[in-house]
Protein backbone atom coordinates (compact mmCIF):
# COMPACT_ATOMS: atom_id res chain seq x y z
CA UNK A 1 0.00 0.00 0.00
CA UNK A 2 1.24 3.83 -0.71
CA UNK A 3 1.52 5.70 2.11
CA UNK A 4 -1.01 8.61 1.46
CA UNK A 5 -0.22 12.62 2.46
CA UNK A 6 -3.02 11.89 4.82
CA UNK A 7 -1.76 8.66 7.00
CA UNK A 8 1.50 10.12 6.50
CA UNK A 9 0.16 13.58 8.33
CA UNK A 10 -1.60 11.33 10.96
CA UNK A 11 1.64 9.33 11.33
CA UNK A 12 3.77 12.62 12.34
CA UNK A 13 0.54 14.10 14.17
CA UNK A 14 0.83 10.91 16.40
CA UNK A 15 4.70 11.36 16.88
CA UNK A 16 3.59 14.84 17.94
CA UNK A 17 0.97 14.49 20.07
CA UNK A 18 3.24 11.58 22.14
CA UNK A 19 6.19 14.38 22.09
CA UNK A 20 8.90 11.97 21.68
CA UNK A 21 10.73 10.52 18.05
CA UNK A 22 10.12 6.94 18.71
CA UNK A 23 13.68 6.01 18.24
CA UNK A 24 12.72 2.91 19.70
CA UNK A 25 10.78 1.55 16.73
CA UNK A 26 13.25 2.65 14.02
CA UNK A 27 16.22 0.95 14.75
CA UNK A 28 17.39 -1.45 11.77
CA UNK A 29 15.61 -4.65 10.96
CA UNK A 30 18.75 -6.71 12.20
CA UNK A 31 19.13 -5.23 15.22
CA UNK A 32 19.90 -7.54 18.53
CA UNK A 33 17.87 -7.75 21.46
CA UNK A 34 18.77 -5.87 24.60
CA UNK A 35 19.67 -8.75 26.53
CA UNK A 36 21.82 -10.51 23.69
CA UNK A 37 23.57 -7.07 22.85
CA UNK A 38 24.54 -7.17 26.88
CA UNK A 39 25.59 -10.41 27.22
CA UNK A 40 27.94 -9.67 23.88
CA UNK A 41 29.54 -6.45 25.34
CA UNK A 42 30.15 -8.41 28.88
CA UNK A 43 32.22 -10.73 27.16
CA UNK A 44 33.77 -7.93 23.81
CA UNK A 45 33.61 -5.04 25.95
CA UNK A 46 33.84 -1.80 24.27
CA UNK A 47 36.26 -3.52 20.88
CA UNK A 48 34.85 -3.98 17.83
CA UNK A 49 33.11 -6.51 16.42
CA UNK A 50 33.91 -7.56 12.84
CA UNK A 51 32.32 -9.62 10.90
CA UNK A 52 33.89 -12.85 9.03
CA UNK A 53 36.71 -15.36 9.92
CA UNK A 54 33.97 -17.78 11.90
CA UNK A 55 31.70 -20.43 10.80
CA UNK A 56 28.95 -21.90 12.12
CA UNK A 57 27.42 -24.98 11.51
CA UNK A 58 23.71 -25.67 12.50
CA UNK A 59 21.48 -28.16 10.35
CA UNK A 60 19.41 -25.49 8.34
CA UNK A 61 15.77 -26.78 9.56
CA UNK A 62 16.09 -28.66 12.99
CA UNK A 63 14.60 -31.30 13.57
CA UNK A 64 14.03 -31.19 17.51
CA UNK A 65 15.22 -27.70 19.04
CA UNK A 66 15.86 -29.31 22.59
CA UNK A 67 19.05 -30.99 20.96
CA UNK A 68 21.03 -29.11 18.24
CA UNK A 69 24.09 -29.86 16.97
CA UNK A 70 26.18 -27.13 16.49
CA UNK A 71 29.93 -26.58 14.97
CA UNK A 72 31.74 -23.77 15.48
CA UNK A 73 34.93 -23.32 14.05
CA UNK A 74 37.38 -20.10 12.83
CA UNK A 75 39.43 -19.66 10.32
CA UNK A 76 43.18 -19.55 12.18
CA UNK A 77 47.00 -21.09 11.60
CA UNK A 78 46.57 -21.55 15.58
CA UNK A 79 50.62 -20.80 16.01
CA UNK A 80 51.76 -19.69 19.08
CA UNK A 81 51.74 -15.91 17.47
CA UNK A 82 48.02 -15.94 15.56
CA UNK A 83 45.51 -18.35 17.59
CA UNK A 84 42.25 -18.04 18.70
CA UNK A 85 41.89 -17.30 22.14
CA UNK A 86 38.08 -18.27 23.08
CA UNK A 87 34.69 -19.06 21.27
CA UNK A 88 31.65 -17.51 22.67
CA UNK A 89 28.41 -18.71 21.66
CA UNK A 90 24.75 -16.67 21.78
CA UNK A 91 21.46 -16.47 21.20
CA UNK A 92 18.26 -14.34 20.68
CA UNK A 93 15.25 -16.12 22.09
CA UNK A 94 16.18 -18.30 24.92
CA UNK A 95 15.39 -17.44 28.85
CA UNK A 96 19.52 -16.86 28.92
CA UNK A 97 21.44 -15.45 25.75
CA UNK A 98 24.61 -17.18 26.81
CA UNK A 99 25.18 -20.77 25.48
CA UNK A 100 28.97 -21.50 26.17
CA UNK A 101 32.38 -19.81 26.76
CA UNK A 102 34.73 -22.43 25.06
CA UNK A 103 38.57 -21.45 25.69
CA UNK A 104 41.72 -22.47 23.29
CA UNK A 105 44.86 -22.34 22.57
CA UNK A 106 47.99 -22.58 20.31
CA UNK A 107 48.18 -25.81 21.42
CA UNK A 108 44.52 -26.48 20.12
CA UNK A 109 45.44 -27.19 16.47
CA UNK A 110 42.48 -26.19 15.04
CA UNK A 111 40.19 -23.61 15.93
CA UNK A 112 37.02 -26.32 15.89
CA UNK A 113 34.73 -27.17 18.31
CA UNK A 114 30.87 -28.86 18.04
CA UNK A 115 28.13 -29.39 21.47
CA UNK A 116 24.40 -29.39 21.09
CA UNK A 117 22.14 -26.78 22.27
CA UNK A 118 18.73 -25.85 23.04
CA UNK A 119 16.63 -23.41 21.15
CA UNK A 120 13.84 -22.45 22.08
CA UNK A 121 12.57 -21.41 18.72
CA UNK A 122 13.56 -19.86 15.61
CA UNK A 123 16.12 -17.58 16.09
CA UNK A 124 19.43 -16.30 15.09
CA UNK A 125 22.76 -17.76 16.80
CA UNK A 126 25.74 -15.69 17.31
CA UNK A 127 29.14 -16.82 17.40
CA UNK A 128 31.74 -14.83 18.24
CA UNK A 129 36.00 -15.44 18.56
CA UNK A 130 38.85 -13.57 19.96
CA UNK A 131 41.52 -13.73 18.32
CA UNK A 132 45.21 -13.58 20.43
CA UNK A 133 45.68 -9.90 19.11
CA UNK A 134 41.97 -9.55 21.15
CA UNK A 135 40.45 -8.75 18.01
CA UNK A 136 36.60 -10.21 17.81
CA UNK A 137 35.14 -11.65 15.01
CA UNK A 138 31.69 -12.83 14.75
CA UNK A 139 29.29 -14.76 12.13
CA UNK A 140 24.98 -14.38 12.91
CA UNK A 141 22.63 -17.34 11.46
CA UNK A 142 19.03 -17.97 11.73
CA UNK A 143 18.26 -21.25 12.61
CA UNK A 144 14.33 -22.39 12.19
CA UNK A 145 13.18 -24.07 14.33
CA UNK A 146 10.68 -27.03 13.86
CA UNK A 147 8.37 -27.92 16.74
CA UNK A 148 7.22 -31.89 16.73
CA UNK A 149 4.10 -32.30 15.87
CA UNK A 150 3.33 -34.67 18.71
CA UNK A 151 5.08 -33.40 21.63
CA UNK A 152 4.71 -34.85 25.03
CA UNK A 153 3.32 -32.15 27.86
CA UNK A 154 5.89 -31.76 30.07
CA UNK A 155 5.55 -34.59 33.50
CA UNK B 1 26.59 -42.12 35.73
CA UNK B 2 28.47 -42.58 33.01
CA UNK B 3 31.16 -40.61 30.52
CA UNK B 4 32.01 -41.51 26.59
CA UNK B 5 35.35 -40.55 26.12
CA UNK B 6 36.80 -40.84 22.54
CA UNK B 7 40.88 -40.18 22.10
CA UNK B 8 42.53 -41.86 19.77
CA UNK B 9 44.70 -44.22 21.37
CA UNK B 10 47.57 -43.76 18.85
CA UNK B 11 48.77 -40.41 17.41
CA UNK B 12 51.82 -39.39 15.65
CA UNK B 13 53.69 -36.46 17.25
CA UNK B 14 52.44 -33.17 15.64
CA UNK B 15 48.76 -34.42 14.63
CA UNK B 16 46.15 -32.57 15.31
CA UNK B 17 43.82 -34.80 16.93
CA UNK B 18 39.79 -34.74 17.58
CA UNK B 19 38.94 -35.60 21.02
CA UNK B 20 35.35 -35.98 21.70
CA UNK B 21 33.33 -36.61 25.53
CA UNK B 22 29.84 -37.15 26.47
CA UNK B 23 28.72 -37.06 30.00
CA UNK B 24 25.20 -37.79 31.69
CA UNK B 25 23.61 -35.00 33.66
CA UNK B 26 19.98 -33.65 33.17
CA UNK B 27 20.85 -29.79 32.50
CA UNK B 28 17.86 -28.94 34.33
CA UNK B 29 17.23 -25.47 33.16
CA UNK B 30 15.81 -23.46 36.27
CA UNK B 31 13.08 -22.23 33.73
CA UNK B 32 10.63 -24.55 34.21
CA UNK B 33 7.51 -25.24 35.92
CA UNK B 34 6.19 -28.75 37.47
CA UNK B 35 2.67 -29.40 36.57
CA UNK B 36 1.68 -27.73 39.78
CA UNK B 37 3.30 -24.71 38.74
CA UNK B 38 6.15 -24.71 40.89
CA UNK B 39 9.58 -23.79 39.46
CA UNK B 40 11.85 -26.45 39.23
CA UNK B 41 15.15 -25.89 40.38
CA UNK B 42 18.47 -25.32 37.63
CA UNK B 43 21.18 -27.69 38.29
CA UNK B 44 23.44 -27.68 35.46
CA UNK B 45 27.16 -28.69 34.59
CA UNK B 46 28.85 -24.92 34.48
CA UNK B 47 32.40 -25.32 33.59
CA UNK B 48 33.95 -28.40 31.87
CA UNK B 49 38.16 -29.02 31.92
CA UNK B 50 41.02 -30.88 29.92
CA UNK B 51 44.22 -31.52 30.98
CA UNK B 52 46.95 -32.97 28.84
CA UNK B 53 49.63 -34.41 30.72
CA UNK B 54 48.55 -31.93 33.97
CA UNK B 55 48.60 -28.58 31.51
CA UNK B 56 45.17 -27.18 30.63
CA UNK B 57 44.28 -27.52 27.10
CA UNK B 58 40.75 -26.51 26.71
CA UNK B 59 38.15 -25.33 29.33
CA UNK B 60 34.39 -24.77 28.70
CA UNK B 61 31.58 -22.60 30.64
CA UNK B 62 27.71 -24.17 30.14
CA UNK B 63 24.65 -22.50 30.19
CA UNK B 64 21.01 -23.82 30.47
CA UNK B 65 21.05 -23.77 26.79
CA UNK B 66 23.66 -26.37 26.41
CA UNK B 67 21.42 -29.82 25.86
CA UNK B 68 21.06 -32.51 28.56
CA UNK B 69 24.04 -35.24 28.04
CA UNK B 70 26.48 -32.40 27.19
CA UNK B 71 28.42 -33.55 24.20
CA UNK B 72 31.94 -31.57 23.52
CA UNK B 73 34.24 -32.15 20.76
CA UNK B 74 37.66 -30.09 20.28
CA UNK B 75 41.24 -30.58 18.96
CA UNK B 76 44.72 -30.60 20.24
CA UNK B 77 48.32 -31.63 18.95
CA UNK B 78 49.35 -34.40 20.06
CA UNK B 79 52.45 -33.95 21.85
CA UNK B 80 53.73 -36.71 23.86
CA UNK B 81 51.97 -39.92 25.03
CA UNK B 82 50.22 -39.80 28.57
CA UNK B 83 46.98 -38.90 29.62
CA UNK B 84 44.02 -36.72 29.22
CA UNK B 85 42.09 -35.58 32.70
CA UNK B 86 38.69 -34.66 31.89
CA UNK B 87 36.24 -32.74 34.86
CA UNK B 88 32.80 -31.67 34.86
CA UNK B 89 31.89 -29.38 37.77
CA UNK B 90 28.25 -27.84 38.44
CA UNK B 91 25.50 -26.48 41.00
CA UNK B 92 24.74 -28.54 43.96
CA UNK B 93 28.51 -29.29 44.27
CA UNK B 94 28.29 -31.50 41.24
CA UNK B 95 31.51 -32.93 39.68
CA UNK B 96 32.72 -36.11 38.17
CA UNK B 97 36.01 -36.87 35.56
CA UNK B 98 37.36 -39.11 33.74
CA UNK B 99 40.74 -39.87 32.02
CA UNK B 100 42.36 -41.32 28.59
CA UNK B 101 45.47 -42.24 27.40
CA UNK B 102 47.14 -41.66 24.28
CA UNK B 103 50.43 -43.09 22.68
CA UNK B 104 52.48 -40.43 20.90
CA UNK B 105 55.33 -41.72 18.26
CA UNK C 1 -8.88 -55.77 -20.39
CA UNK C 2 -9.88 -59.31 -18.63
CA UNK C 3 -6.22 -59.88 -19.33
CA UNK C 4 -4.80 -56.63 -17.06
CA UNK C 5 -7.22 -57.75 -14.75
CA UNK C 6 -5.79 -61.11 -14.45
CA UNK C 7 -2.39 -59.75 -13.97
CA UNK C 8 -3.81 -57.39 -11.32
CA UNK C 9 -5.47 -59.51 -9.52
CA UNK C 10 -2.13 -62.01 -9.37
CA UNK C 11 -0.35 -59.37 -8.38
CA UNK C 12 -2.41 -58.90 -5.36
CA UNK C 13 -2.31 -62.43 -4.75
CA UNK C 14 1.31 -62.57 -5.10
CA UNK C 15 1.93 -59.66 -2.83
CA UNK C 16 -0.63 -59.82 -0.21
CA UNK C 17 -1.31 -63.06 1.10
CA UNK C 18 -0.11 -62.63 4.82
CA UNK C 19 -1.32 -59.15 4.59
CA UNK C 20 -4.05 -57.31 5.99
CA UNK C 21 -5.62 -54.13 4.61
CA UNK C 22 -3.59 -51.32 5.27
CA UNK C 23 -0.65 -53.45 5.87
CA UNK C 24 2.69 -51.99 5.37
CA UNK C 25 4.48 -55.18 2.87
CA UNK C 26 7.82 -56.34 4.34
CA UNK C 27 9.92 -54.60 1.42
CA UNK C 28 8.26 -51.66 1.92
CA UNK C 29 8.51 -51.24 5.71
CA UNK C 30 11.41 -48.64 7.16
CA UNK C 31 12.85 -47.75 9.74
CA UNK C 32 12.49 -44.68 11.74
CA UNK C 33 15.91 -44.15 11.25
CA UNK C 34 15.35 -43.41 7.33
CA UNK C 35 12.91 -40.67 8.02
CA UNK C 36 15.86 -38.69 10.08
CA UNK C 37 18.65 -35.84 8.75
CA UNK C 38 21.75 -36.36 8.58
CA UNK C 39 22.84 -34.78 11.69
CA UNK C 40 20.54 -36.97 13.50
CA UNK C 41 21.82 -39.87 11.79
CA UNK C 42 25.26 -39.04 12.59
CA UNK C 43 24.36 -38.90 16.12
CA UNK C 44 22.74 -42.50 16.25
CA UNK C 45 25.71 -44.18 14.05
CA UNK C 46 28.53 -43.22 16.20
CA UNK C 47 28.66 -44.94 19.60
CA UNK C 48 30.64 -41.93 21.25
CA UNK C 49 28.04 -39.32 19.76
CA UNK C 50 24.88 -41.18 21.04
CA UNK C 51 23.97 -40.47 23.89
CA UNK C 52 21.77 -43.58 24.49
CA UNK C 53 24.85 -45.20 24.85
CA UNK C 54 25.33 -43.68 28.36
CA UNK C 55 22.62 -45.69 29.55
CA UNK C 56 23.84 -48.92 27.86
CA UNK C 57 27.03 -48.26 29.82
CA UNK C 58 25.21 -48.10 33.33
CA UNK C 59 23.09 -50.99 32.23
CA UNK C 60 26.34 -53.05 31.76
CA UNK C 61 27.61 -51.76 35.56
CA UNK C 62 24.12 -53.12 36.45
CA UNK C 63 24.34 -56.69 34.56
CA UNK C 64 27.05 -57.30 37.19
CA UNK C 65 25.88 -55.78 40.46
CA UNK C 66 24.52 -58.38 43.09
CA UNK C 67 20.46 -57.33 43.94
CA UNK C 68 17.88 -58.67 46.44
CA UNK C 69 18.12 -60.38 49.34
CA UNK C 70 18.98 -63.43 46.69
CA UNK C 71 22.61 -61.42 46.33
CA UNK C 72 22.78 -62.36 43.02
CA UNK C 73 23.38 -60.32 39.79
CA UNK C 74 21.79 -61.00 36.34
CA UNK C 75 25.60 -62.22 34.88
CA UNK C 76 25.32 -64.41 38.25
CA UNK C 77 22.69 -66.43 35.68
CA UNK C 78 22.87 -64.81 32.46
CA UNK C 79 27.06 -65.11 32.36
CA UNK C 80 28.43 -62.60 29.48
CA UNK C 81 25.20 -60.67 28.24
CA UNK C 82 27.23 -60.47 24.79
CA UNK C 83 26.59 -64.59 23.88
CA UNK C 84 23.58 -64.70 26.67
CA UNK C 85 21.64 -62.09 25.67
CA UNK C 86 22.47 -61.62 21.78
CA UNK C 87 19.12 -61.65 19.61
CA UNK C 88 16.80 -62.06 22.76
CA UNK C 89 15.07 -58.30 22.54
CA UNK C 90 14.29 -59.10 18.46
CA UNK C 91 12.27 -61.94 20.32
CA UNK C 92 10.52 -59.52 22.75
CA UNK C 93 7.67 -59.52 23.63
CA UNK C 94 7.59 -63.06 24.32
CA UNK C 95 5.27 -65.50 25.71
CA UNK C 96 5.49 -66.29 29.44
CA UNK C 97 4.21 -70.04 30.28
CA UNK C 98 3.56 -69.39 33.82
CA UNK C 99 1.73 -66.15 33.45
CA UNK C 100 -0.16 -67.62 29.93
CA UNK C 101 0.26 -63.95 28.27
CA UNK C 102 3.25 -62.02 26.46
CA UNK C 103 5.38 -59.90 28.66
CA UNK C 104 8.23 -56.98 27.11
CA UNK C 105 11.58 -57.10 28.05
CA UNK C 106 11.10 -54.75 31.01
CA UNK C 107 8.66 -56.67 32.58
CA UNK C 108 11.25 -59.80 32.20
CA UNK C 109 13.78 -57.77 33.59
CA UNK C 110 11.38 -56.95 36.73
CA UNK C 111 10.17 -60.87 36.95
CA UNK C 112 13.55 -61.97 36.97
CA UNK C 113 14.25 -59.40 39.73
CA UNK C 114 11.15 -60.66 41.99
CA UNK C 115 11.72 -64.43 41.44
CA UNK C 116 15.61 -64.86 41.29
CA UNK C 117 17.23 -61.83 42.69
CA UNK C 118 14.05 -61.60 45.60
CA UNK C 119 14.48 -57.50 44.68
CA UNK C 120 11.93 -55.29 44.80
CA UNK C 121 10.63 -54.34 41.09
CA UNK C 122 12.17 -51.14 39.08
CA UNK C 123 9.77 -48.49 38.44
CA UNK C 124 8.57 -47.93 34.85
CA UNK C 125 10.70 -45.40 32.93
CA UNK C 126 13.34 -45.29 36.12
CA UNK C 127 16.86 -45.23 34.66
CA UNK C 128 17.87 -48.45 36.03
CA UNK C 129 14.92 -50.13 34.03
CA UNK C 130 15.62 -47.97 31.40
CA UNK C 131 19.30 -48.66 31.53
CA UNK C 132 19.01 -52.63 32.09
CA UNK C 133 17.10 -52.91 29.34
CA UNK C 134 19.31 -51.36 26.67
CA UNK C 135 22.04 -52.82 27.99
CA UNK C 136 20.13 -56.27 26.92
CA UNK C 137 18.71 -55.06 23.60
CA UNK C 138 21.72 -53.91 22.69
CA UNK C 139 23.17 -57.17 22.48
CA UNK C 140 20.95 -57.80 19.53
CA UNK C 141 21.81 -54.55 17.68
CA UNK C 142 21.72 -55.86 13.95
CA UNK C 143 19.31 -58.96 14.40
CA UNK C 144 16.30 -59.56 12.35
CA UNK C 145 13.28 -58.69 14.75
CA UNK C 146 10.73 -61.89 14.77
CA UNK C 147 8.91 -60.79 18.02
CA UNK C 148 5.29 -62.57 17.30
CA UNK C 149 6.07 -65.55 15.41
CA UNK C 150 5.52 -67.86 18.41
CA UNK C 151 1.96 -69.69 17.48
CA UNK C 152 1.10 -69.00 21.23
CA UNK C 153 1.42 -65.04 20.76
CA UNK C 154 -1.11 -65.26 17.96
CA UNK C 155 -4.33 -64.19 20.07
CA UNK C 156 -2.14 -60.97 21.25
CA UNK C 157 -1.27 -59.81 18.07
CA UNK C 158 -4.45 -59.64 17.23
CA UNK C 159 -5.49 -58.23 20.17
CA UNK C 160 -2.70 -55.63 19.49
CA UNK C 161 -3.71 -55.40 15.54
CA UNK C 162 -7.43 -54.26 16.49
CA UNK C 163 -6.06 -51.65 18.84
CA UNK C 164 -3.13 -49.96 16.21
CA UNK C 165 -6.56 -50.21 13.58
CA UNK C 166 -9.02 -48.74 16.18
CA UNK C 167 -9.89 -45.28 16.42
CA UNK C 168 -9.87 -43.24 19.60
CA UNK C 169 -9.27 -40.06 21.10
CA UNK C 170 -11.21 -36.54 20.72
CA UNK C 171 -9.19 -36.73 17.35
CA UNK C 172 -10.73 -39.88 16.68
CA UNK C 173 -7.47 -41.52 14.84
CA UNK C 174 -6.27 -44.29 15.15
CA UNK C 175 -2.53 -45.51 15.08
CA UNK C 176 -3.82 -46.87 11.74
CA UNK C 177 -4.56 -43.43 9.82
CA UNK C 178 -0.98 -42.12 10.52
CA UNK C 179 1.82 -44.75 10.64
CA UNK C 180 -0.22 -47.17 7.66
CA UNK C 181 -1.83 -44.51 5.10
CA UNK C 182 0.05 -41.24 5.80
CA UNK C 183 3.33 -42.22 6.41
CA UNK C 184 6.50 -40.45 4.50
CA UNK C 185 3.94 -37.08 4.44
CA UNK C 186 4.36 -34.20 7.24
CA UNK C 187 3.14 -33.54 10.01
CA UNK C 188 3.63 -29.45 11.51
CA UNK C 189 6.77 -30.15 9.60
CA UNK C 190 7.83 -33.21 11.19
CA UNK C 191 8.04 -36.58 8.81
CA UNK C 192 4.95 -38.84 9.80
CA UNK C 193 7.04 -42.25 9.83
CA UNK C 194 5.68 -46.20 9.77
CA UNK C 195 6.18 -46.60 13.28
CA UNK C 196 8.25 -48.94 13.84
CA UNK C 197 9.71 -50.19 17.28
CA UNK C 198 13.12 -51.15 15.90
CA UNK C 199 15.69 -49.08 18.66
CA UNK C 200 13.80 -48.92 22.06
CA UNK C 201 14.90 -48.18 24.27
CA UNK C 202 15.53 -44.96 22.37
CA UNK C 203 17.21 -41.38 22.86
CA UNK C 204 14.57 -39.26 22.34
CA UNK C 205 15.83 -35.72 21.35
CA UNK C 206 12.58 -34.37 22.87
CA UNK C 207 13.12 -36.27 26.00
CA UNK C 208 16.45 -35.42 26.11
CA UNK C 209 16.87 -38.86 27.79
CA UNK C 210 16.19 -42.40 27.04
CA UNK C 211 12.41 -43.79 26.78
CA UNK C 212 10.36 -46.91 26.25
CA UNK C 213 8.34 -48.19 23.60
CA UNK C 214 5.12 -47.69 26.06
CA UNK C 215 6.30 -43.72 27.23
CA UNK C 216 6.11 -43.35 23.36
CA UNK C 217 2.66 -45.35 22.78
CA UNK C 218 1.55 -43.33 25.38
CA UNK C 219 2.69 -39.74 24.26
CA UNK C 220 0.84 -40.63 20.70
CA UNK C 221 -2.28 -41.93 22.90
CA UNK C 222 -2.31 -38.34 25.03
CA UNK C 223 -1.67 -36.46 21.30
CA UNK C 224 -5.24 -37.70 20.16
CA UNK C 225 -6.45 -36.49 22.84
CA UNK C 226 -6.82 -39.99 24.20
CA UNK C 227 -6.74 -41.89 27.92
CA UNK C 228 -3.35 -43.29 27.73
CA UNK C 229 -3.16 -46.93 28.97
CA UNK C 230 -1.21 -47.66 31.75
CA UNK C 231 2.38 -48.56 31.91
CA UNK C 232 2.69 -52.71 31.29
CA UNK C 233 -1.32 -53.18 30.79
CA UNK C 234 -2.16 -55.66 28.52
CA UNK C 235 -3.53 -52.98 26.20
CA UNK C 236 0.40 -51.50 25.84
CA UNK C 237 1.54 -54.82 25.96
CA UNK C 238 -0.49 -55.95 23.20
CA UNK C 239 0.43 -53.13 21.15
CA UNK C 240 4.00 -53.37 21.96
CA UNK C 241 3.71 -57.22 20.11
CA UNK C 242 1.55 -56.30 16.81
CA UNK C 243 4.13 -53.48 16.35
CA UNK C 244 7.41 -55.46 16.96
CA UNK C 245 5.64 -58.06 14.63
CA UNK C 246 4.66 -55.32 12.22
CA UNK C 247 8.39 -54.98 11.43
CA UNK C 248 9.22 -58.11 11.17
CA UNK C 249 12.58 -58.55 9.45
CA UNK C 250 13.76 -55.03 10.34
CA UNK C 251 16.96 -54.60 12.50
CA UNK C 252 17.17 -54.07 16.29
CA UNK C 253 18.99 -50.43 16.42
CA UNK C 254 18.60 -49.99 20.67
CA UNK C 255 19.93 -47.46 21.23
CA UNK C 256 18.28 -45.88 18.73
CA UNK C 257 18.21 -41.51 18.39
CA UNK C 258 14.86 -39.82 17.26
CA UNK C 259 13.87 -36.52 17.16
Amino acid sequence: MQTTRRHFLSIAGGVAAAGTIPIVTLRPLQATPPMLTTAIRNVVGEAPVRTGRVKLDIPPLVENGNTVPMTVSVASPMTTDDYVKSIHVFNEKNPQPNIGNFYLGPSSGRAQISTRIRLADTQKVVAIARLSDDTFWQITTEIVVTLAACTEEMN
Amino acid sequence: MAALINVPAKGRRGDVIEIRTLTSHIMETGFRHTADGAPVPRDIITSFTCRYNGAEIFRADLFPAIAANPYLSFFTVAKESGKFEFEWTGDNGYSSSASASITVE
Amino acid sequence: MNFWRAIAAAALLATTPALLAGEIPPDARRSGYSFMGPDTRAMQDDDTSNPGMLFVLDGEALWTKKSGSADKACADCHGDARSSMKGVAARYPAFDKALTRPVTLDQRINLCRSNHQQATPLPYESRDLLALSAFVAHQSRGAAITAGDDPQLKPFVEQGRDLFMQREGQLNLACTNCHDDNYNKRLAGAPITQGQPTGYPLYRLEWQTLGSLERRLRSCMTGVRAQAYDYGSPELVALELYLMSRARGLSVETPAVRP
